[in-house]
């Protein structure tokens, strides 16, 4: 286990009371609480370094730029790219895949290719495929979910034809925590000789990510979700395929040459990121990422793993309870989702937020899924590197009330 | 808080109205996207423009499930145009419980469906 109550000393909010109770933050699945360096990183840049990039010449300016490149390099160490090229900055995970869906898939997908998702995938890895479909008369085709709730490889195997174009798939169910055997699914898609998109939206702040290793041709994720700030997304694209599609957005600081009637863009990664993008924020997840390669990935995946032995532990004595959760706890990560009899979720929610326990409910932005699963909505506890067993036991404490409540 | 008081609760558990009507005036399905809760409203109007008889099917938590149930008393014997004047504010007050404002939507679900449900009588009326 990792030291939680050092990690918890150095994240603000956790010394912060409400109604005179601390904080049981069970909903890092959503977005993750921000440790101080990164927080006073922001207003450090703010107060003595701020200034736009890539156009003064003055020594400010300078030094922006260089801050914001080198955190471009320092996400591409962490997910092992070749260069730093092939790192784009956008706001979200969201705006990453729809730059895909729109640059990559509005240039090469044509009337009657295949694209595949997972019946796991979140709303941002559906809706911008179902759209491209739409647009190019392409056909969306769905890898079911076995009782196990793991994917169906098989399923998968013959889904694959030489039609199927993109598979874009999610490397770990933002739901029921199921963690995606995602090498294995790419190289069977490299059989078709398919390109591939992995959602690491809920993987890469939890688990080790090699890209060069995976052979992926694209991974997207969020800082927010990895203690960095908001409004800083990343798309992983092999160099030569971004070199190959057309920009995203056009305008400001993405172009080589403008003449009044025509233009030349600019080379990557600065040809996807028109505008001024988000500097400070972008530093500031700089910070985020050193903060997790001080403790190691590999330890908080380790951390993650036993809180969820113990969390399932805990939960599966309570026959009111059931348990979505992959049979195999291989192949799961830090997400505990279950459903208690006769009590909806946002009742459950509401009497938690008494206790100050936080943990999301609903439909989790994935409602294919929950209808697959014959459920309206489903309660989700999900950990990270400052979560330990007290929380778990404060989360059994306010479900005792629930129960006690709606007897 | 008191959110979940025993009227809540007792309404919850054992709903005014359940059940679907025999060939009623005006049927209506109604979802909060939010979080999936559903509910199925069954209307007989009578020849004076009143409501007669009503059948809830709430699918959906303790807050939504409750208001529809206390909503199907009040509105029984109330002519359509009453109807139309009811508010956010008046089912705050049927409910008689503090509702924070992740939740409104919850308490609101049954008051939106019957809204939707005049409409489609108006609608109707005018063809």
């Amino acid at each position: 286990m990792l030291n939680t109550s050092q990690i918890k000393k150095q994240f603000p909010i956790f010394s912060h009371k409400i109604n005179g109770k601390t904080l049981t933050y069970l909903d890092s699945g959503a977005s993750s609480q921000k440790p101080k360096i990164v927080i006073d990183t922001l207003k450090n840049y703010y107060e003595t370094s701020y200034a736009n990039i890539h156009r003064g010449i003055y020594s400010l300016s300078e030094k922006s730029t260089e801050m914001y490149e080198h955190s471009r390099e320092t996400i591409a160490k962490f997910i092992n790219a070749k260069n730093s090229k092939e790192i784009i900055f956008t706001k979200n995970t969201t705006e990453s895949i729809n730059l895909v869906a729109i640059s990559y898939g509005n240039t090469f997908i044509n009337k009657n290719d295949e694209i595949i998702v997972s019946v796991l995938e979140h709303h941002s890895n559906l809706v911008p495929w179902q759209e491209l479909a739409k647009r190019k008369q392409a056909k969306l085709r769905i890898i079911p979910l076995k009782k196990d709730l793991t994917l169906d490889f098989d399923t998968y195997k013959k889904l694959l034809t030489k039609k199927t174009k993109l598979v874009a798939l999610t490397a770990m169910s933002n739901v029921i925590g199921t963690i995606i055997p995602i090498e294995k699914f790419i190289k069977e898609a490299r059989k078709y000789k398919a390109k591939i998109l992995i959602d690491g939206a809920q993987s890469v702040p939890h688990s080790k990510t090699d890209v060069q290793k995976i052979d992926c041709d694209f991974l997207v994720f969020s800082a927010h979700k990895m203690l960095g700030p908001t409004g800083v997304g990343v798309l992983y694209g092999k160099e030569e395929i971004l070199e190959s599609m057309p920009p995203f957005l056009y305008g400001g600081d993405m172009i080589n040459q403008v003449k009044q009637f025509h233009s030349t863009y600019s080379e990557l990664p600065w040809k996807f990121e028109a505008g001024t993008p988000n500097i400070a924020d972008v530093i500031a997840f700089e910070k985020a990422i050193e903060f997790i390669n001080e403790i190691g990935i590999e330890k908080i995946e380790q951390h993650e793993k036993d809180l969820l032995k113990y969390a399932k532990e805990k939960f599966s004595k309570y026959p009111e309870i059931k348990l979505y959760t992959p049979t195999n706890p291989n192949n799961a990560g830090g997400i505990l989702s279950f459903t208690v009899n006769n009590i909806h979720p946002h009742d459950l929610a509401t009497i938690f937020n008494e206790d100050n326990v936080c943990i999301r409910v609903g439909q989790h932005c994935a409602a294919p899924l929950m209808d697959n699963l014959k459920i309206i909505a489903i309660n989700r506890m999900s950990f990270y590197l400052y979560n330990d067993f007290k929380d778990i036991d404060q989360a059994e404490k306010s479900l005792q009330k629930a129960l006690k409540l709606f007897k | 808080m008191d959110l979940f008081s025993e009227t809540i609760l007792d309404h919850y558990k054992h709903p005014n109205n359940k059940g679907s009507l025999k060939n009623p005036s005006i049927s209506i399905n109604e979802i909060n996207p939010l979080c999936g809760d559903k509910l199925h409203m069954d209307l007989n109007i009578d020849s004076k423009g009143k409501i007669k008889d009503i059948g809830i099917l709430p699918q959906g938590c303790a807050i939504s499930t409750a208001s529809a149930s206390l909503l199907s008393e009040k509105l029984k014997g109330k002519s359509l145009k009453e109807i139309e004047k009811l508010t956010e504010k008046d089912i705050f007050k049927m409910l008689g419980i503090e509702i924070n404002p992740g939740r409104i939507k919850c308490a609101m679900l049954p008051l939106i469906t019957i809204k939707k449900a005049l409409l489609l009588k108006k609608s109707r009326s005018v063809i």
